[in-house]
């Protein structure tokens, strides 16, 4: 599914800003981390979400001190036993231990999400830089496989990369990262467009800087923030993506805790035990509104069209 | 306005040759020989050779895409190797139902999203404000299978108030068709609702700060008049754009709830093709898919431009 921050509509509005210092005086430095943390910190939501995503990136890190039990040894519990004071989050039909496996879950949620994520920033950054910065053929090519790979479904692009590549953690990330590619693509481009034209690069042209040193030490930090934001948006998305898939049972293998597969393992026993299912989902679910609050609050505070 | 139809037209065609040499990239991909997967235990090497030549593999890689577009264009997607069907009549056969879905969906959230958006910018910062918002914020955070589990759990197992799964397709039972399609509705749908609703509000907020309702307001008409009057018309505009850009993660959503509740659609069919290799009609899955997805693109891009007399005239 995902990409569901796609249609923010017009998220710039351009509220309680103070008016920016002219756009040659860019703030770096320290004082200007401390500016962008203060209007961050004003935003409760983005401030929750925050301290919900770093709680699971401390369960993904210290999965093996926090985890009661052996997330894939079976017969821990009586199997489908409810929550109870040993097993928190109660047993799976294996009587496995699902808090154990959700804490390990999360770090292929979380290893799938952002290696995802990175990997399609390096990939549709560096194409959007070329892209944008030379134009002409190279841009029409580019853009248009872009366009190519942009219609389609996130989800039935990688259910179409697992067909061809077969199952497996490093498969998973390589299926959801190529869905990603195109947007970070079309963002570069567009901000390179833009910036292409200040003079501070015609300026770094005329000095005889080479196209790739003009791309790399003028442009690129030019168009980063609005990249990061991107970034930090497409998480949640390659999340879900990656669940999604564990769900259809074309995920990590098992035994490995995943939380997709974990919800529709869960399915089959929802008369009879709930929370076998339940109890994952509100993993998932809590971890991607956080990611989604988290997004929409560095989009708000850190877009440098709201800055400029 | 025929000049921007025309570049419309023209820019989707382009992206179809696109999509179509992916897919054919994609498919060339896939590991092990097709000829002696045909094959089978028939292997001798003039059957090889023979099979080669008439599959078109001894060609080159341009030719073997030529050959493979005039297949798609005329409808060809191939046999099914599980169960020696026409690809394209299964893959039309499952697409029906997950448009429907999809369509259930669309409406579905524009109930609960017109009327949530509205409330929350009539009343911003007010709880009426947060309670939608968070509701809109969490409908598009729910995995969509997740939801459909949550959902059957207390409208099916523990209300009994909907069937927890199955599909009737509604032309030959409407009621219970329509039925046993609210809670995949509701699924997906409170996924779309979460988006528009948030586009609803703040262009509702957009137009409500404009100078003319300012005026307005002066003048002593009603907020409540000049929402409905005015400002909502210029707010749903971004809403056919949403239905375009979201298309494809309603899709992709309708395969996973589908999954949910056992409905016969694009989603069962091409994750069982997937499991059984039966690679022609994963490609026929794939194909439709993407199709169906430009094709709307293209179809709301025009109704915008149509909707819009700024981009009608030039």
């Amino acid at each position: 599914m995902a990409q569901p921050l796609e249609a923010g509509g017009r998220p710039f509005e351009p509220g309680g800003l103070a008016p920016a210092a002219g756009p040659t005086a860019v703030p770096r430095g320290r004082s200007s981390v401390r500016r962008w943390w203060g209007r961050f910190a004003r935003n409760p939501g983005a401030l929750f979400g925050l301290a919900v995503f770093l709680a699971v990136v401390a369960m993904a890190v210290f999965a093996p001190v926090l985890a009661p039990y052996d997330p894939i040894a079976q017969g821990v519990g009586k199997p489908l036993a409810r929550p109870s004071a040993e097993h928190w989050a109660g047993t799976d039909s294996f009587g496995r231990d699902i808090m154990s496996r959700i804490i390990y879950g999360s770090r292929v949620a979380l290893v799938v999400g952002i290696v995802a994520v990175l990997l399609a920033m390096v990939i549709g950054v560096t194409l959007g830089l070329i892209s944008g910065y030379y134009g002409g053929v190279v841009d029409v090519v580019i853009m248009r496989v872009m366009d190519g790979l942009f219609a389609f479904p996130i989800i039935i692009l990688a259910i179409a990369m697992m067909a061809v590549m077969g199952f497996g953690v490093r498969n998973v990330i390589i299926a959801v990262a190529v869905g990603f590619i195109a947007p970070f693509a079309r963002v570069t481009r567009g901000d390179v467009l833009a910036v292409k034209e200040e003079p501070y690069i015609e300026a770094a042209r005329l000095a005889g800087v080479s196209g790739l040193g003009i791309i790399f030490q003028h442009v690129l930090p030019n168009v980063l923030a609005p990249i990061i934001v991107q970034g930090a948006l497409r998480v949640s998305g390659a999340i879900i993506t990656e669940a999604g898939l564990s769900f259809l049972g074309l995920g990590p293998p098992p035994p490995t805790p995943a939380w997709g597969r974990m919800i529709a393992e869960g399915q089959a026993f929802i008369v009879m035990a709930p929370h076998v299912s339940t109890f994952p989902g509100i993993a998932l679910m809590l971890t991607i509104v956080a990611l989604n609050l988290l997004g929409d609050g560095l989009r708000d505070t850190l877009d440098p069209r709201m800055r400029r | 306005m025929v000049r921007f139809v025309l570049s419309r037209i023209g820019q989707t065609l382009a992206v179809l040759f696109t999509v179509s040499v992916i897919i054919f990239a994609l498919m060339r991909m896939i590991p092990g020989d097709p000829v002696l997967m045909r094959l089978g235990d028939d292997f001798t090497q003039e059957a090889y050779d023979r099979l080669r030549g008439e599959l078109g593999l001894d060609r080159s890689i341009v030719t073997q895409y030529v050959i493979w577009l005039r297949q798609v264009l005329t409808g060809d997607l191939g046999d099914s190797v599980l169960n020696h069907e026409r690809v394209s009549r299964l893959v039309l056969e499952a697409f029906v139902p997950t448009l429907l879905l999809v369509v259930a969906s669309v409406v579905v959230g524009i109930l609960i999203a017109v009327p949530s958006g509205i409330v929350a910018a009539m009343r911003k910062d007010s709880p009426w404000d947060y309670g939608s918002m968070g509701f809109a914020i969490f409908g598009y955070s729910m995995p969509s299978f997740w939801k459909g589990i949550i959902l059957i759990w207390i409208f099916s197992v523990y209300l009994g108030w909907f069937p927890a799964m199955g599909y009737v397709p509604p032309w030959t039972n409407f009621w219970e068709g329509l039925w046993r399609l609210v809670l995949p509705a509701v699924t997906l749908g409170t996924f779309f609702s979460g988006l528009v609703a948030r586009i609803i509000r703040s262009s509702l907020l957009e137009v409500l700060d404009q100078d003319f309702v300012k005026a307005a307001r002066a003048r002593g008409v009603r907020r409540a008049a000049l929402v409905y009057k005015h400002a909502l018309a210029n707010a749903l505009i971004p809403v056919v754009t949403v239905i375009g850009l979201q298309f494809g993660a309603l899709l992709g959503g309708a395969v996973l709830t589908e999954t949910v509740f056992a409905i016969p659609g694009m989603g069962r069919l091409s994750v069982s093709a997937i499991l059984n290799r039966d690679y022609s009609v994963v490609q026929g899955t794939i194909l439709v898919g993407v199709f169906a997805v430009v094709l709307v693109n293209l179809l709301v891009d025009l109704t915008y431009a149509f909707l819009n007399p700024r981009i009608r005239v030039t």
